[in-house]
């Protein structure tokens, strides 16, 4: 973090006054003996680990479920904030699917030459099998994890789209539930935006895309790769939530193109499947042969418009590091209307003169990887080693396509309960846009991750980072304090 | 419902029933093995739990003495024991794990409490203590109380709930049919005892093993005959852990299956069937015929049930 930069916190301010959405949670935190807090983060870690809510990490050993650390203070934004915030979203993952729905057809942005056609084509995450077919009601991208970061509190910038099988909704719902168990003097001081409605909105959300065929009432289930996943348990969560069935590749297969489950019953047709597998194991005819999580012949059945995926296969071609680039032209293109969120200045290696000056200035800039996710594959700039910086230089060099840079930005910070008090942490916020043939919404607020490591800006919880539950109030604090001052 | 999550329920319940069992059957057998000699108290007690835990083969492979801290461990935090009580408990809950969505929480929360429990005491890395281990074997049972309780309390009538019955009341049937079979010799008929038995401590055991100790005098209202021990564990349907209390369940909850899914199969004829038998039975015929006869044939017929259930319903 480049000190000369301040740091914005989302409870202090800049001026170190407390910000209008803080102000009872500020005057609550100084009546609260450090005591009650502490008591109260055992509590939840206690209800964490009891329900079960656990995460795997790939690779650890016997770690096989692991805690996503919690903190116990919310993460507040008012109303008028999250209503510029929604806007956005919504404007942003409907000109996702626009692009989607031109790129698999007649790819009139790349004929306008505002997308280079080769980075649409040579995407890995491009799938030419859903070049020239539609998809119900032209929407690829249903469920969208958009994360979020701000550095002032001006405005909001888009730091990834996560157009394939974001995770993490199920941590919103559960701190939010965890929350109201330890802090019901808190909300009612509050009055806070509910999200409980989240799994009624997504189940309308794909029934609304079913194919013609189930007439009117679809049967709609969520496919996991298994109970080794590291999302398993938001996908068992997702599904007892939705009502629909959780099933895994075995537990489905096609016949005559249409695709059914196996019940004790016998088989059953299904219409809509909320898929949280990635493209290349859907379909071991298709994709990877050697796919043990997959149906064969399920592609046939999506082709045949048999069957809804959600997310459609290839939706990942718009959400990746490099198309993100482009998405202000993107929004301008297909809705003729400038980006309400901002992207974050993004030099784009594969140009000669941006890949010169990121090669020149490696020690404050962000390197990712255009296919990288997770947190991996990434260069930290300012708190990387020389050798760390060096091997990137090497990397780069080499296949400059592959990278794109970001100056280091400062991002906002919230406080979290420690063991002697608050301090501040880094966050980022992902909402969860939905986008059905009944429209788009999002529930207000979203999975907050802090990095709970001081300085750290990695919020992944895979590396580390934790969880908040996110309130978006009403303004009336500030009618209140104008009554108040009369 | 998805045959995958019916085929996770009916194990979840069968490991959690033999969780249970074990723990009961290691309580009354220590409690056997303590008293003099003279009393029945013997070494050859902890064979016989082995036996009558399907656990003396893998015992005997293990190439450990057969002796009671060493039987203890085996049945209770063996790994290597497929039949363990933390085998059949880590077995329950990554059933449950697999079919979070067909459990209700109270259900998931006694399995991972339990398990917690477990990792707990097993994270230490050093051989429990007696009291260690009589406490966790308190906790299986209070486990097992909640859990079903839970079931019972909370899930829908619905084939899940009732998957999960047919699932508790096979393993029940099984569990029962084999303590009866490693100890039909202490069991026999009235004419055949000679004299005052020593076997006494031995009936007590077994009706400890299925806790109906205390049931036992409540239902005859007379001191301890072998043969009404028997009679109480096969033919009296008042007796929940009686062979025939087991089947009369299975049927009840094959048929609420037959009726959601409109047709009756082969595993419902099937356990009409032994129902059936059972109801017509007498002790004395049993006896006629052999015990040990008897129970082998039923622990057949009860594996085949379990055999056609996962044929019909396509697990």
């Amino acid at each position: 973090m480049d000190s000369r930069i301040t740091q914005f916190d989302e409870l202090a301010g800049a001026d170190g006054r407390t910000r209008a959405p803080y102000r009872k949670l500020s005057q609550w935190l100084a009546e609260t003996p450090p005591e009650l807090l502490a008591s109260r983060r055992e509590q939840a870690e206690l209800l964490f680990r009891r329900i079960g809510i656990t995460f795997a990490v790939y690779g650890a050993q016997d770690a096989t479920e692991r805690l996503i650390p919690f903190d116990i203070l919310p993460r507040i934004l008012s109303r008028s904030e999250w209503t510029t915030l929604e806007k956005g979203l919504i404007q942003r993952v409907t000109a996702l699917n626009a692009f989607l729905a031109d790129i698999y057809g007649a790819g009139e942005i790349l004929r306008a030459g505002i997308v280079p056609a080769d980075l649409v084509y040579r995407n890995p995450a491009y799938c030419p099998d859903m070049a020239g077919r539609r998809v119900p009601f032209d929407i690829y991208v249903h469920i969208a994890g958009v994360d979020i970061v701000r550095t002032d509190d001006q405005g909001f910038f888009v730091l990834e789209d996560n157009a394939r099988t974001p995770s993490g909704v199920s941590y919103m719902l559960e701190n939010r539930e965890v929350m109201m168990r330890l802090f019901p003097e808190l909300f009612a001081l509050h009055r806070v935006a509910p999200i409980e409605n989240y799994p009624d909105e997504l189940l309308g959300t794909l029934r609304s895309v079913a194919p013609q065929r189930a007439n009117g009432d679809p049967t709609v289930v969520l496919m996991t790769p298994g109970q080794y996943n590291s999302a398993f348990y938001e996908h068992s969560f997702l599904a007892d939530k939705l009502g629909v069935e959780l099933v895994e590749g075995r537990d489905l297969f096609v016949r005559d193109d249409v695709v059914y489950m196996r019940t004790t019953e016998g088989p059953r047709r299904v219409d809509v499947i909320y898929r949280r597998i990635d493209d290349d194991f859907l379909d071991p005819l298709c994709f990877r042969p050697d796919s043990a999580l997959g149906v064969a012949g399920l592609m046939g059945a999506y082709q045949a418009g048999n069957v809804t995926l959600a997310n459609a296969v290839g939706a990942g071609a718009a959400d990746d590091k490099a198309m993100y680039t482009y998405m202000p032209d993107i929004i301008k293109f297909y809705l003729g209307e400038a980006p309400l969120l901002q992207n974050v200045p993004t030099f784009r290696c594969r140009e000669q003169e941006a890949l010169a000056y990121v090669l020149d200035h490696l020690d404050e800039l962000v390197v990712k990887e255009v296919n990288g996710s997770g947190g991996y594959g990434m260069l930290v700039g300012p708190h990387a080693t020389r050798a760390q910086i060096e091997e990137f230089r090497a990397k780069l060099k080499a296949h400059p396509q592959n990278f794109i840079a970001q100056p280091t930005l400062a991002l906002s910070t919230c406080p979290i309960a420690m063991g002697s008090g608050v301090a501040p942490r880094h966050v980022d916020l992902r909402p969860f846009v939905l986008q059905g043939a009944n429209g788009a919404r999002v529930v207000p607020g979203g999975l907050t991750r802090v990095a709970m490591t001081e300085k750290s800006l990695v919020v992944n919880s895979s590396q580390g980072g934790g969880t908040k539950d996110t309130w978006v109030i009403d303004d009336a604090w500030s009618a209140e304090e104008a009554m108040g001052q009369a | 419902m998805l045959s995958r999550t019916a085929d996770n329920l009916y194990w979840l319940a069968r490991y959690m029933e033999r969780a249970d069992f074990l723990a009961r059957a290691i309580q009354a057998s220590r409690r056997l093995a303590a008293l003099p000699k003279a009393y029945g108290g013997d070494e050859t007690e902890w064979e016989s739990v082995l036996l009558s835990s399907g656990a003396a083969l893998s015992f005997d492979a293990s190439g450990r003495p057969v002796d009671e801290a060493n039987v203890i461990e085996f049945l209770t935090f063996a790994p290597e024991n497929p039949g363990s009580i933390r085998n059949c408990l880590e077995q329950a809950r990554a059933n449950a794990r697999a079919v979070r969505t067909a459990l209700t929480i109270e259900m998931w929360e006694s399995i991972n409490d339990a398990y917690l429990e477990m990792r707990a005491l097993e994270s230490r890395g050093v051989v429990p203590c007696a009291q260690e281990l009589a406490r966790f074997l308190e906790v299986i049972k209070q486990t097992s109380l909640t859990y079903d309780g839970g079931a019972y309390r909370t899930m829908l009538r619905n084939d899940a709930y009732w998957f999960s019955r047919v699932g508790l009341f096979i393993e029940r049937a099984d569990n029962t049919a084999r303590l009866l079979d490693v100890k039909y010799h202490v069991l026999l008929p009235e004419k055949e005892i000679v004299g005052g038995s020593l076997d006494y401590f031995q009936w007590s055991a077994i009706l400890r093993a299925v806790s109906a100790h205390t049931a036992y005098h409540w239902v005859y209202r007379t001191s301890m005959k072998p043969w009404l021990v028997a009679d109480l564990l096969i033919l009296r349907p008042e007796m929940p852990r009686s062979l025939i209390s087991c089947y009369e369940s299975i049927v009840r909850n094959l048929d609420n299956l037959a009726r959601a899914h409109g047709r009756q199969g082969v595993s419902q004829r099937h356990a009409r069937g032994v129902y059936g038998k059972l109801e017509k039975l007498n002790m004395e015929s049993v006896f006629q015929g052999g015990l040990h006869e008897f129970v082998q044939s039923f622990i057949s017929e009860n594996n085949r049930l379990a055999a056609l259930i996962s044929e019909q319903y396509l697990f």
